[in-house]
């Protein structure tokens, strides 16, 4: 197991300063700053609506912070939107599976390619079959429907897709639906999905929700594993001490949402303040 | 386990079921009396705007009431131009029309294209605010801006005749072009579907939060779709403006009736499935026409009913609403009729039996 310790060396990845998100008059997130630093497993752990998943929300621009910047990959994503920081390579998965539950795990798979090909400026990140992006997304639409210099294409992303699919051990549900997957699977092929954009940084909201002990400690080491795998940065939220304090090398707590505390597994197990926002202050059980 | 026709095979399937259909529909425009050719006509046209209708509604999941705007939009525009300047001079009679339309004069596949063309150019401009909306108030947005699309065809006297409607526009519509369109629609939109950019439609009817995390540009998609399917629907209002020959714009021809009609068709058959889609234009067409006989007098029970006018929409509602209460999906659900799924189907029943 990787030592447990703070490794300064590491560039930053994802640099969130000063994020504050308001609805209305609730204040979700207040003054959320934090760094992710390349390669890295982070947990983000509090009480429920601690403003966890918001934070998530955030930096996958589903909502626009009210106030603050979020930085990925040293470019400012705050403006952008969902799809164009899927581009830059941030995925994720929800807390509430949000498969694509009509669709065969293939086609949920091959999905999350699509993106590669329409995104115009897609050239920074990546080259496709040897061609640079920007020329295969300008003509994608009627490549596709014309099928003229499209099928090599439609190839590949089916080769890797099976790959990946193999890879995540899947493969027996290939071309069944979404939907007809066990509860455990299904979480798997969320991960698998969000892993088919090609990200750098995987963001986990509740991987473990609603699994026993067993299956919890099964996903634990299959986050490991891809982490090794796909040379990832993994930030994930968890409701499970347990869980967080064995596998992440840094953890931060949210309470109302403000960090409260942040540190390795060790600190913050002996942390007072957390303790107190986990089980309520001693003078508080009238 | 996924089984499979070889592609060869599958594909010579197809293009015998092409010339078998073909030669079908080459032995009814020879056979056939003038009456029973209409509906066959008919059938297709309807299977053009229930197919485009379900890109839009079925497959992509934009709940889009506005259909028969983009209808009116092809059978204006085409009948504009098959007119002859003389027709054209003759039937204004309100007002003289506008100096630019009054000497254009082309041939009906232009005409048919510029229908399409001009239809998709106003699902573009249409679809910048509208597909901002999402769910009822897109639904009611879609619905409202086709009522505009129709006024304005009311009330443009000098572009439109007004109420008096396009009259004496030429049958064009024949067999070849109903049927022809019908295959290029078919082919296109299957081919979309089939394609990485359907996988993206999809995704966005199941899930359109998830889609757009997966960096699909939703907004984009559903204009793509919006366009395409608009076109294909101007180019049915096209072919069926050389179907009626008169065109008027009440509510019922080229209305919000006819935006329900076309979604009774496709849900009778299965939204988000085109086989289904054609199964539903050629049930709805068949019975439509069939039904006409409710409207005349007739002799129950030696009791002399008058015919009573609008008595087939009141038995085609109650038919659809029956098809809603016991088979929800409608006919095919979201299944296609493929070569693919024939053989599945056959083998699981020999399997079985």
């Amino acid at each position: 197991m990787t030592s447990p310790t703070l490794d300064l060396s590491r560039k930053p990845i994802l640099i969130l300063d000063q994020v504050t998100m308001q609805f209305g008059g609730l204040v979700a997130v207040d003054d959320f700053t934090a760094e992710i630093r390349q390669g890295e497993l982070v947990g983000l752990i509090g009480p429920n609506g601690a403003g966890k998943t918001t934070v998530f929300n955030l930096i996958t621009g589903i909502y626009h912070p009210t106030k603050g910047k979020i930085v990925f990959d040293g470019i400012d994503i705050t403006p952008l939107k969902p799809h164009q920081i899927t581009h830059l390579g941030i995925a994720r998965t929800f807390q509430n599976i949000r498969l694509f539950s009509d669709m065969t795990v293939l086609e949920n798979v091959l999905v999350a390619q699509h993106h590669k090909f329409t995104n115009p400026d897609a050239d920074r990140i990546l080259k496709i079959n040897g061609k640079s992006a920007k020329r295969v997304a300008n003509f994608w639409f009627w490549r596709s429907v014309l099928k003229v210099g499209y099928l090599k294409f439609e190839k590949e992303m089916v080769s890797k897709a099976k790959e990946l699919i193999e890879k995540l051990g899947l493969s027996k549900f290939m071309h069944e639906k979404a939907s007809a997957l066990p509860y455990g699977d299904q979480r798997k092929l969320e991960i698998a999905r969000a892993l088919a954009t090609d990200p750098k940084l995987l963001l986990l909201d509740e991987p473990a929700a609603g699994m026993n002990p067993k299956e919890t400690e099964d996903l634990m080491r299959f986050v490991e594993r891809i982490r090794e795998e796909f040379d990832l940065t993994i930030f994930l939220i968890e409701h499970d001490m347990k869980v967080v304090m064995g596998i992440c090398e840094r953890i931060i707590v949210m309470d109302y949402g403000r960090i409260i505390a942040e540190g390795t597994p060790k600190e913050i197990q002996n942390n007072p303040k957390v303790i107190e926002a986990y089980l309520g202050r001693e003078w508080e059980g009238v | 386990m996924e089984r499979k026709l070889p592609k060869k095979l599958n594909f010579v399937l197809t293009l015998l079921f092409i010339l078998f259909v073909a030669f079908l529909l080459y032995l009814a425009n020879e056979k056939l009396d003038e009456y029973v050719l209409r509906v066959v006509r008919l059938i297709a046209i309807y299977g053009v705007m229930a197919v485009s209708l379900n890109l839009i509604n079925g497959i992509t999941g934009i709940f889009s009431l506005g259909h028969a705007g983009f209808i009116l939009v092809g059978a204006y525009t085409s009948a504009l131009l098959t007119l002859s300047p003389e027709q054209k001079m003759m039937s204004f009679i309100i007002e003289p029309i506008v100096p630019w339309l009054a000497n254009v004069h082309t041939d009906f596949l232009t005409a048919t294209l510029a229908g399409g063309a001009l239809s998709a150019l106003f699902a573009f401009l249409i679809g910048w605010p509208i597909l901002r909306l999402s769910g009822d108030y897109l639904a009611i947005a879609s619905l409202g801006f086709a009522e505009v699309i129709r006024i304005f065809a009311l009330n443009a006297i000098s572009i439109t005749n007004g109420p008096l409607g396009l009259k004496g526009i030429p049958e064009y519509s024949n067999i070849w072009w109903c049927y022809g369109w019908l295959f290029v629609t078919v082919i296109f939109v299957a081919s979309l579907v089939n394609s990485s950019y359907g996988r993206a439609l999809k995704a966005i009817r199941e899930d359109r939060v998830a889609a757009e995390v997966m960096g699909i540009n939703v907004f984009k998609h559903q204009l793509i779709s919006f366009v395409v399917g608009a076109f294909f629907a101007g180019v049915s209002g096209a072919l069926y403006a050389h179907w009626l020959t008169t065109i008027d714009p009440r509510v019922t021809t080229l209305g919000p009736m006819l935006t329900f009609y076309v979604l009774i068709m496709i849900v009778l058959g299965g939204l988000g499935s085109i086989s289904g889609s054609l199964i539903g234009a050629a049930l709805f067409a068949i019975l439509f026409e069939w039904l006409r006989d409710l409207e005349e007098p007739f002799v129950l029970f030696g009791m002399r009913v008058p015919g009573i006018k609008g008595m087939r929409t009141l038995v085609i509602s109650v038919i659809f609403i029956l098809v809603m209460i016991f088979w929800q999906r409608g006919i095919m659900g979201r299944e296609e009729l493929t070569w693919n799924n024939i053989y599945r189907w056959l083998k699981r029943r020999g399997e079985s039996g």
